[in-house]
């Protein structure tokens, strides 16, 4: 192993510094098209990545409202069947989960703070990583041709449970459902390969004096999440292979003995619940594969506007590979209703209540964090706070739901809606929110639109609460999940009809204001105020850049050397109230250092 | 590992001297700047990432064979029968799964070899025995698609087989299917491999077509290392299919 050449530092070799973490000539791209489409900076794949990921989630945004119109005012819109309502649900769902959540955080944030965080030249594999890019654009591609193909997408609701998913009757089991499969099966291979880069990058990339133990939460988050998403993500794989089978080939992994509109279906001796199973070990990490880089990016939001050391660094590093490790063995929570052993039922429902002990904990942290801060209230400060509120709710709902005897009751009604909106739905798109508002800066060179920012944040995130907290009462009476329409019933009150089309209202004027932001993206590429290299005085490396937005291959000749952790905010007796992650001295490692122990 | 002064050097020895303090210096060890692993190249870091993640694939895939045989109503088929060859008018149980198996191993004893005189700059031998490695992997995949030809020609198919649950035939075709994929794309990145190999490409520094980066020895241990695993898997499926 001495004739390393692939791009790796070269230990023990004089003069090898100049070439660290690759050789640069690789980083000048030789035309427009290896520049700009079929770039293999992680910088470029990463706002490819965001694009594609928002372009998709405004057709999710869409479906929303649609939906949300049908339920305020049923019969509204005359082409708005049931049939298109479970379409509507099944595209919104995955579409936000997989293809806006997941890939926004993990390919758009990921891609783009990873190597400029750790001080690492570019991801270690930039060929894979722009495959990694194009392989999602045709997932993405080929879940919206479901809308064209013959009978429509799949309607089997979004974690398209067998043996509805497949049976005749099932909207888009024609086309719909292999289109899907399909899809998912090649996102996840896209993923893949971008995810071995963010991977390895973060355990064999950083830069001189980039321990493990300074990398900021951000990159925690991140690498927890990627490593889980490796992990997770095989299972929803398997299962899609087999239902394709079950679809195509008539093989009968998930599907029993049935009976269709008085015919009996060509399946036998299958299993459904099987099927439950797989998706959930992949879709119950999956939460957490979002919900974890959001705590991340919360974490250096809160710590850098906030002018303060994030609390108990330690801790929530621990909590966040805790949080990672427990999700994996409380899946079957997710099917309390399927019908289980009550001893797995206890199992499951202790455990998922022990994830709250390393949450809660992450919450404490970022309140004192806050606590005697200097809270400069700017946008993305704003959403991070949202998120914090937001987060706080969606948890507590989450114990509801985590218990046996209570979930039974409440787990087919609209509870259920409100509980994964606000925290997975809501929650993580304001904490994007917020880190897109904080490093667009570092992206384009100017700062976005501080006052449309504001309205953005406050119309977004009262709305959120106006769209999602009177669902959860709705849920306590009773309102059933998935209905396309309640009708006339004796249990419901009339009072559900005007909440109903109160939420519609501000789920529309929510959706509305998204447009706001778009064009405050586009608006401030040219017009927005010059940000310089560091606007928000943060310590992190990726505002220590020589050039702003930051060059192919980040920086100059030499890679920056790390001597502190990320929190260096408000130390006293320095020049500044930060010491960025690169200026020497003072390192809280050093024994003797004023900053006492307890704080790294 | 580190390049700073002495002085800022990032300082973890002091306070570990007390009890426990082997685990601490491992984790303090495994925390400190750059690598995770040190010495481990890039290359070798990712393809054992991918193994974990591919490892999970098929452990997803073997239990769900094994859920969906216990679950399933019908008995299954004799596996000793259905898996047996007729040779000159007896039935010998298992015996063409017994030589793909040994041909598979002794593909993987091939592989070592080939990654040994990669290491020794031997690239006639080491290209020679990758070679030889990729011809075992297609003798695997001739036998295997003699093998679905045959139980094929039986009447087993994925929805259905004479004998009993029809979750038999979908579970072979799908696993050993997915298997003989993976040892398919072994043979194909061996033979690429081994043309670089006897090239020179890796003396030259000659650059890959696609990624433009310079190629070098140690890609051969990686490509080993996705071989071994694809041998490895290979056995846990002999062991649920075929002795199950």
């Amino acid at each position: 192993m001495v004739d390393v050449t692939h791009g790796e530092p070269v230990p023990g070799v004089p003069g090898s510094a100049a070439h660290e973490g690759g050789e640069l000539d690789l980083y000048h791209p030789k035309s427009w098209v290896t520049k700009y489409v079929f770039s293999q900076d992680a910088k470029v794949i990463a706002i490819q990545y965001g694009l594609t990921a928002m372009a998709i989630g405004l057709v999710a945004l869409v479906l929303s409202w649609l939906m949300r119109l049908q339920l305020a005012f049923p019969g509204l819109l005359p082409f708005l069947d049931a049939d298109h309502y479970y379409q509507f649900i099944t595209m919104h769902g995955m579409i936000m989960v997989v293809y806006l959540l997941t890939a926004l955080f993990l390919g758009g944030f990921g891609n783009y703070l990873i190597p400029l965080m750790l001080g690492a030249r570019d991801m270690m594999f930039p060929y894979l990583n722009m495959l990694s890019y194009w392989v999602y654009l045709v997932a993405v591609l080929l879940l919206v041709s479901g809308f064209f193909v013959p009978g429509g997408p799949t309607g089997a609701g979004w974690t398209l449970y067998p043996p509805q998913a497949i049976l005749a009757n099932t909207p888009g089991q024609q086309w719909g459902i292999i289109v899907m499969l399909v899809s998912l099966m090649l996102f996840i291979i896209g993923f893949t390969m971008g995810g071995l880069n963010y991977v390895v990058t973060v355990l064999q990339g950083r830069t001189r004096g980039m321990t493990l133990m300074r990398m900021p939460l951000t990159i925690w988050g991140i690498f927890t999440a990627t490593v889980m998403a490796l992990l997770a993500f095989p299972a929803l794989f398997v299962g899609s292979v087999m239902m394709l089978f079950d679809r195509g080939l008539g093989t009968s992994f998930f599907m029993p003995a049935i009976v269709v509109t008085g015919e009996q279906a060509p399946y036998a001796g299958g299993s459904p619940i099987l099927f439950q199973h797989l998706f959930w070990f992949f879709g119950h990490p999956e939460v957490y594969i979002v919900a974890l880089p959001a705590f991340g990016i919360v974490s250096d939001l809160i710590s850098t506007h906030a002018r303060k050391n994030i609390f108990g660094y330690r801790m929530m590093v621990w909590a966040i590979v805790i949080i990672g490790a427990l999700s994996f063995v409380v899946w079957a929570h997710h099917m309390y209703v399927s019908g289980m052993n009550p001893g797995f039922g206890f199992f499951f429902a202790t455990t998922t209540l022990i994830i709250a002990v390393p949450t809660a904990l992450k919450v404490y942290n970022w309140v004192l964090t806050l606590w005697r801060g200097d809270i400069h209230f700017t946008v993305p400060m704003l959403f991070a706070l949202g998120f914090i509120v937001t987060f706080i709710n969606g948890g507590l709902t989450g114990l509801f739901l985590g218990n046996v005897v209570v979930d039974v009751p409440l787990s087919d009604t609209m509870f259920v809606v409100a509980h994964f909106h606000m925290v997975m739905g809501v929650a993580p798109i304001l904490v994007i929110f917020g880190g897109l508002y904080h490093w667009y800066p570092k992206i384009t060179g100017r700062m976005l639109n501080p006052t449309l920012g504001k309205i953005h944040f406050w119309i977004t995130f009262l709305g959120a609460y106006a769209i999602f907290f009177p669902m959860h009462y709705l849920g306590l009476l009773g309102v059933p999940r998935r209905y396309y329409e309640m009708g006339e019933t004796a249990f419901v009150p009339h009072s559900v009809v005007t909440l109903n089309i109160f939420m519609t209202v501000a789920a529309l004027v929510v959706g509305a204001t998204q447009m706001l932001f778009l064009f405050n993206l586009a608006w401030s590429l040219r017009h927005g105020r010059a940000a310089g290299g560091n606007p928000w005085r943060a310590t992190t490396l990726e505002w220590q850049t020589p050039e702003t937005p930051p060059a192919h291959g980040n920086w100059g000749a030499e890679l920056p050397v790390v001597y502190r952790w990320a929190y260096d905010y408000s130390v006293p007796g320095a020049a500044e109230d930060f010491v960025p992650q690169n200026v020497p001295g003072r390192d809280p490692d050093m024994p003797g250092h004023p900053v006492a122990e307890g704080a790294r | 590992m580190t390049d700073h002064p002495a002085h800022l050097a990032p300082v973890t020895a002091p306070r570990d001297r007390a009890a426990g303090a082997g685990w601490r210096r491992f984790l303090a060890d495994w925390a400190s700047d750059r690598n995770a692993f040190k010495g481990v190249s890039w290359g070798k870091a990712m393809m054992w990432v991918f193994l974990l993640s591919d490892t999970f694939i098929f452990g997803c895939f073997l239990v769900a064979y094994m859920t969906v045989r216990m679950s399933t109503t019908v008995p299954w088929p004799n596996t000793s029968e259905a898996f047996a060859l007729s040779i000159g008018g007896t039935e010998v149980p298992l015996i063409l799964i017994a030589i793909m198996t040994f041909v598979l191993i002794s593909s993987s004893g091939t592989m070592a070899l080939a990654v040994h005189y990669g290491y020794l700059r031997d690239r006639r031998k080491a290209g020679t025995l990758m070679l030889v490695t990729a011809l075992f992997g297609a003798c695997f995949v001739g036998m295997q698609a003699f093998e679905w030809t045959k139980l094929i020609r039986e009447g087993v198919r994925p929805w259905g087989n004479p004998w009993g649950a029809p979750q038999f035939g979908s579970t072979f075709f799908m696993i050993t299917g997915f298997h003989g994929t993976h040892v398919t794309i072994g043979v194909i990145f061996l033979i690429i491999l081994a043309r670089k190999v006897l090239r020179g490409d890796f003396d030259s520094g000659r650059r890959g077509f696609f990624t433009s980066r310079k190629g070098r020895y140690e890609t051969i241990e990686i490509m080993g290392l996705y071989w071994h695993f694809v041998d490895l898997v290979w056995v846990f499926i002999f062991a649920f299919f075929y002795l199950w």
